[in-house]
Formats: structure tokens, sequence, C-alpha cells
């Protein structure tokens, strides 16, 4: 195997040259850092909006914006930034390039070139999305552009034709990119990896790459009928020329639900690896692991219209998504025992991934409950679009996708760069992220069972309280953000050198085998399984 | 809460397990008839005690949630957020007391298996630590507990669906008010048309400068959603530019308005005059935040004295005035 000689010829065969090496780069591992890099900054930006947001609402009454649109506008662009720029490259365009073909023993993905163009689209569409926020006062609609307001009407300007533009861009990049896994998972695995023996990461990727491939088309469908109604005169979504604002909802839930799962799988893949590696044990009901995210990612195509209980829905149509919904926590509930099986009986060092993961998994349980209890239709008809929604998806995704990605971070930074972080500075950023967090979302629990409704630049003054608790925990966080920035800078500085293989027996997964950081062609001869 | 008897074909007839479905389905389906509130001689705003001292599992959830409850107790005219609350508001009519029943029973489910899950975590990395637990097993299956752990959960989520198709379909059940009102949501005021009566008129909230003394900053309207106490009111919920969402948390109430589509629900206006405070709920522009509702529950004689009020002020004539503002309004 190459890792022996690793260090002699370390990036054997790259191209020399800023503009060779990475603007026109083929190279899996260099297109992953690229998309890790760019995850990085758009999340400095989301998060930053983030802060801001929470500062303005920490008191009562109007403080630093301008005026509602401009919270509105800030509210859009935190929501797509967050989504479409920092997890979604994160999981899958970050650690997906870099990890899928070296866990399954590839050389590289499918079509690179392909995958250079994925990286590539991402750049531009967030240009244009940061246009969206400033052009002609910004598109303050929401992530989830719900006509008649983003509609020429509702929205005049050029802001939201950025948006959707950019969304547009984006969606290009995620369907390139799911063909490129689809293709590479299913064609490149070495000999002996069956897709039964396949690293659950990889699993992970490829129901992902699956949901990609069927929702973000849709999406893209409902965003093109709203441009052409916005600029072309045709009325898909306008009431009085025969169209219906429920169609895009309909639409754009069929792209949205699954879209969650989207940016979830992935961090599951990735927990489901540092558990077995941290236990030194192997994953507890592989195959129930397998096909719970299959069924997951299912069953996430049959429940999109649980968003719009309150739009006027059969009471039928209601029970329906309510029932298919629940069934959900049934694959969920499957992943949650089986992390613990996995530990249980195992010999549990507590590296910073495991820390991460370990949080992952409570957190994410309180998030999915309290999603078993928004199922409801009944229900829903107090909690819809309340801050009790917000803090379920946060729980899911903020403290879920994102706790992913900060796990797959520290457990595979020292494969990536070749240089090991402090292990202080990282366990401080997780007890301080652990507890921000937590301080933020927790207490919109209570605001939005109170009945705050969310995208309010200020509220009724018996909010007041627990919005100043949830401004802290951000502040917190915020915190975090900057220990973590420490943290990389510091790792680049005294560049400790990092072993090929710094976590001992339980990490079993080929990217174990090469070196720190691999070379730049991974495997010279493909390894055999 | 009644429950009802289920009808059941005799055993002879059906295998046991359709009657299990039957006796299912006629639980969910056959709801208990809506209470007349005229005669039930309920006085306060809502009625926590008696719906909640009926099942045992309810109690514990008060219990659970029993810091709400006590602040709430305290407040009978004016349904609106306290400061530190950590609960719903107190359930008015029947439909929000079924509704809080059910996030009653949902919150001590939730609470007890997360926690659970804690305390499965946490002894997991207690026991099997590596400094106490050095040889990992091989370990990777056990079907029985497999099983179990898939089986379990789908038996919590048959217990979570009953009661809550019921409440779904009680909700559904708007031929039986007693009276219509007509909802437009506008950016950004709301109006509100009583087609019986025929008088229309527009509600908007009172700016910060203009609230007097014990008034809430956000909440106050200068015309609000007058209706008699102890009534059943069907609404009619319209849009009339962009979306808007008709929220009123302790009615358990909530439509998006949209434009070119009338939704249709209702609210149980319990007994008691009270005033019910809600906020637009779903993104509307600028001033999305400073459009609330507020229903104001009045006795039958204040309600007609009302009426003669606003037929000289709001009178629509034969044409709703509603439609009228629809062309007039969307620019």
């Amino acid at each position: 195997m190459a890792s022996t000689t690793a260090d002699t010829h370390d990036h054997h065969g790259a191209p020399k040259g800023f503009v060779r090496r990475w603007l026109y780069s083929t190279n899996h591992k260099d297109i992953g850092t690229m998309y890790l890099i760019f995850a990085i900054l758009a999340a400095l930006i989301g998060g930053g909006i983030s802060v801001f947001m929470r500062m303005e609402l920490m008191n009562p009454g109007v403080q630093y914006m301008e005026s509602g649109h401009v919270w509105n506008v800030f509210t859009t662009a935190h929501g797509l930034i967050m989504v479409f720029f920092v997890v979604m490259p994160g999981l899958i365009g970050g650690f997906g390039n870099w990890f899928v073909p070296i866990m399954i023993g590839a050389p590289d993905m499918a079509f690179p070139r392909m995958n250079n163009i994925s990286f590539w689209l991402l750049p531009p569409a967030f240009i244009l999305l940061l246009m969206s926020a400033v052009a002609d006062g910004g598109a303050g609609v929401g992530w989830t552009i719900y006509p008649p307001l983003s509609g020429s009407e509702g929205t005049p300007g050029m802001s939201m034709d950025f948006a959707i533009l950019s969304l547009h861009l984006a969606g290009v990049s995620s369907i390139l990119g799911a063909a490129n896994f689809i293709t590479t998972i299913f064609n490149m695995r070495t000999p002996g990896m069956s897709l039964h023996r396949m690293p659950l990461f990889a699993w992970a990727m490829l129901v992902t790459a699956f949901l990609l491939l069927l929702a973000v088309p849709v999406l893209a469908g409902a965003i093109t009928m709203l441009l052409t109604d916005r600029n072309f005169g045709t009325a898909f979504f306008i009431p009085a020329e025969g169209g219906d604002p429920i169609l895009f909802l309909h639409l754009f839930w069929f792209f949205g639900h699954p879209e969650v799962y989207i940016m979830i799988l992935p961090a599951f893949g990735i927990v489901s690896h540092i558990i077995s590696t941290f236990s030194r044990k192997p994953v507890f009901g592989y195959l129930g692991m397998v096909y719970a995210m299959v069924g997951i990612g299912f069953v996430g195509f049959i429940v999109w219209a649980h968003h719009m209980y309150t739009v006027g829905l059969n009471v039928d149509t209601q029970a329906y998504f309510t029932a298919a919904t629940m069934v959900i926590a049934v694959p969920t509930g499957i992943k949650i025992f089986s992390w613990i099986a996995t530990m249980w009986g195992g010999s549990i060092r507590f590296e910073v991934p495991m820390l991460w993961a370990v949080g992952f998994i409570f957190l994410f349980t309180v998030g999915g409950v309290t999603g078993v209890v928004l199922s409801n239709a009944g229900l829903d008809q107090v909690l819809h679009n309340t801050y009790y929604v917000i803090a379920h998806f946060h729980y899911v995704l903020s403290l879920g996708a994102v706790f992913g990605l900060f796990a797959g971070f520290y457990y595979w930074f020292s494969k990536m760069t070749g240089y090991e972080y402090n292990k202080l500075l990282a366990q401080l950023h997780f007890w301080i992220t652990f507890i921000g967090v937590n301080l933020t979302f927790f207490p919109m629990h209570f605001l939005g069972l109170a009945g705050m409704p969310r995208r309010y630049i200020d509220y009724p003054d018996a909010f007041a309280g627990w919005n100043m608790v949830a401004s802290i925990g951000s502040y917190i966080s915020a915190v975090g953000v900057l220990i973590f920035l420490i943290l990389v800078a510091e790792a680049f500085i005294s560049r400790r050198r990092a072993a090929m293989n710094p976590w001992g027996e339980g990490a079993t997964t080929l990217e174990w085998k090469v070196a720190s950081p691999p070379p730049y062609h991974t495997f010279d001869e493909l390894p055999k399984v | 809460m009644r429950l009802p008897v289920a009808r059941i074909a005799p055993a002879s007839d059906v295998s046991t397990m359709a009657i299990c479905l039957k006796s299912v389905y006629v639980y969910v389906m056959n709801t208990p008839e809506i209470p007349n509130n005229r005669n039930d001689g309920r006085i306060g705003g809502y009625t926590m005690r008696k719906s909640i001292s009926m099942k045992p599992f309810h109690k514990l959830a008060l219990y659970g949630a029993g810091i709400s409850g006590a602040l709430m107790s305290g407040v009978a005219q004016a349904s609106a957020p306290e400061p530190w609350q950590i609960g719903m508001q107190p359930a008015a009519g029947s439909i929000a007391e079924k509704a809080n029943d059910l996030h009653n029973l949902l919150l001590v489910i939730i609470t007890a298996i997360s926690l659970f899950v804690l305390a499965l975590l946490i002894y997991t990395c207690f026991r099997f630590r590596e400094s106490r637990n050095a040889v990992p097993s091989k370990t990777t299956h056990n079907p029985l507990i497999e099983v179990l752990w898939t089986v379990i959960p789908v038996i919590i989520l048959v217990v979570i669906a009953v009661p809550s198709f019921r409440l779904l379909y009680y909700q559904d059940r708007t031929d039986e008010t007693d009276m219509v009102i007509k909802v437009t949501g506008a950016q950004w005021y709301w109006n509100y048309e009583y087609p019986d009566e025929q008088i229309a008129f527009d509600s908007y909230m009172i700016e910060e400068e203009d609230l007097t003394e014990g008034q809430m900053r956000l909440l106050e309207v200068d015309n609000p959603l007058v209706v008699p106490e102890g009534t059943r009111i069907k609404l009619l919920i319209q849009g009339n530019d962009v979306m808007h969402s008709f929220f009123v948390p302790a009615l358990a109430v909530q439509k998006y308005t949209v434009v070119g589509r009338t939704n249709e629900t209702w609210i149980d206006v319990p007994m008691g005059e009270a005033t019910y405070y809600g906020q637009c709920n779903q993104i509307c522009g600028t001033n999305h935040s400073y459009m609330p509702i507020v229903v104001k529950a009045v006795s039958a004689d204040a309600y007609k004295a009302w009426l003669d009020e606003a037929k000289q002020e709001f009178a629509t004539g034969p044409v709703p005035a509603a439609s009228v503002e629809l062309a007039s309004v969307q620019q």
C-alpha cells in the first residue's frame, strides 16, 4: 500500500501552482478541502447573522435593525446560508468527498471533472445569495420563500430573483454531486467491499445522494415556476390568474422534508464511526443501521405536508401525514439505541470526537421527541410556526447536524491535515458550545408553548425573560466559535505531525490505513478487504 | 371527558382482531358531542381541572408542567403569555382542552424517553469506560433487544395516535356551530366580518405611544373581534394579499389566510368574559410582528349592545366589505 512510503512522495503527481492545483482540481481530497473551507467561511457569516439576530431579540423593542423587513432579510439569509452553504457543503461536499472514495477503496470519485464543477458552482451561488440580501432592500421572505410574499407583488425588485438563481446554482451543484456519489459507490468499490460490508458513512452518503437526486429537481422546478411567475407572466402560484400558492408549498416541502434528512444522514454516518472507534467495538446491528437509514430516506419522501397542517388541508390528509410522520420515530429510535448498544460492553475512551458524538446522541433524541409532538396535526394548530418549532429543528440541525460536523472535523482533522490539534482547546470548544447551544435553544420550547410566533423582530414583553436567556446562550456559543478558530490556527502553526492512526485498534476503516495526510493519489494499487 | 362506548358487533361474528380495530376506529371517529357551553354552568375562562382530573397520566402531566399551571391559575380574564411561562396558555374551550390534554400526555412520554436515553448514556459511559472495562466485548447482535426497541416505540406511537386523531377530527366538526365570522388577513391588519349581522370592520394594532395604562405592548388592537361567551363559532378564513396566519393559542386555533381560498375552522368560546390574545403567525412582510389578534368574549347582553352599536358604525349593507377591500387593497 502507498502508506508505507507516503512521506517520501507525499504529493507525488500533484500539479504545481495554485491555479492548477485548486481551480482546476479534479482530486477528491483537494475538492473536499475546498468544500470544508467554504463551509467554515459561510458558517462564520451565517452564524454571525444569527448572533446579530439574538442581539436584536435580547430585549423587547427594536434595538439595532431598521425595520421588520431588515429582520426578515436576516432570517432568510441565515436559513438559506446554513442549509445550502454550511451543512450541505460541509457534510456532503467536504467529508463525503474526502472519505467516501478512501473508505470504499476507490482511487478518486467517478467523475473528477464533474466534482470540480460541483464545487465551483457554489461560490457564485453564495455570491448571488449575498446579493439577494442587499439588492433592492433584500429578500425578506423566510427560507421557505412562500408566494405571494416571494412573488412580484410581495417582493418587487431583483433581490428575490437573485435568491432563486442562487438556489438554482446550489441545486445543480448538489445534483451533480449526488450523481457522482451514486456512481462512485456503485461502481468503484474495491474488490471484496460488497454493499453489505461498506462502512456506514458511505451508506449514509449513498442514501443522501439518492435523496438529493430525487428531491432537489422538485425544488428547481418550483423556483423556476416562481421565477417565471415573477418575470415572464406565468401564473402558477397566482390565484387571480388560475394558479395556487399552496401548490408551491407542496412542491417546496416535497423537497424540503427530504432536505432535512439530507442534512442529518451524513451526520448519522459520522457518529456511527466515532462511537464504534472509541468503544473499540464494531457497530451494533450493522444491517439494522443500514436499513434504518434507507427506511428514513424512503419515509422522508411521503411526509412533506406535516409542514402544512394549518394551510387548510383536508382532515383525512392531515391524519395520513400525522401517522406517516410518526413512523419515522421508529427507524430513528433504532439508530439511537443501536449507538448506545455499540457503546454497551465497549472500552470507551472520551477523545474529543467521542464527546461530540455522545452529545449528538442525546441532543438529537431531545430534538427527535419534540418532532413526535409536532407530528400531531391537531396539536400543531397551537405549535405551528411558534418557537417550539424553532427549538425542535435547531435541536436536530444546529445541535444534530452541526455536532456531526464538529465530530467529523475532530475525528478526521489529523487525517486531512497531517497535524494534531490541541486537545485541551478542543475539549473547551466542546463544553462551551454544548452549554451555549442548549442555553440558546432549550428556552425556545417554553417560548413556543406560550405562543411566541417565529420571524418576529419584536415580541410582547412577557416573552422577554427566556429571550434574554437564549441570547446569552448564543453569545456563549460565539465564544466557542472563536476557540475553534484559535484551535485551527494553533494546529497549523505548531505543526505537530499526526500518526497514520491516532485512534488505535477501534479505527478500522481504510482511511486509517493510509498516511496522514494521505498521498495525493491515495491508493497506488487497490487495497484488499 | 366522556368516553364513547364502542359499538361492537357480537364476538361470534368477527375475529378478535377486527373487534380491536373497530373499537379503535369507533373510539377515534365517534368523538363525544360538542358540549353546549350555555348550559354546563362553567364560569371560568377555562376548565383545566375538569379535563385533567379524569385520567391518571394527566395528573402526572400536570405535576410535570406544574409551575406553569400555578403561574396560570391566577389569570382568569386575559389569555396572554406570562413572563417566564414554560407551558401552554390555559385552555379556553373544548378544543383547547383536548389540545392541552394531548400535550400534557406527550410531555410525560417525551420527557420519560429523553431521561431514559440520558440515563442509559450516562450509565454506559460510566460502566464501560476504558479504565473500568479494558477488554471490549465482541457482541454486535441481539435479536430480542432489536425487536424490542422496534416494537415498543410502535406501541407508544399507537398510544399517542388515538387521542391525536380524536383531537384532529374534533377540530374538523365545523357543522355544529352557532354563528359564522369571516376573518381576512391583510398587510398588516385583520378584517372581521359578521355576515349574518351585515357588519365588517378592520382591526389594527395600537401603536406603543397610544397605549393606555395596563395595556400590553404589541398585543392590543383598536377593534377587537367581539364574540358572545359560550358560543361555537365557525370561522371562514380568507387571504387578501400575502399569506398570514390567524393564531390564537388559548383557543387552539390556527389557519393560514390564503388569497383565493376560504379555509374553514371553528372556535369554542367558553363561558365567562375574557380576552384572548393572538398574533399573526406566517411571515407577511415588514410589519409581520405588528398585527395582533384580540378575541373578546362578552356576555350575551353586552354582545347585543355591542352589536347595536357596531351596526351603526360598521354596517356593510348587502355587499360584504371584505370583498370590496379585496380589490382595493391589493397593490
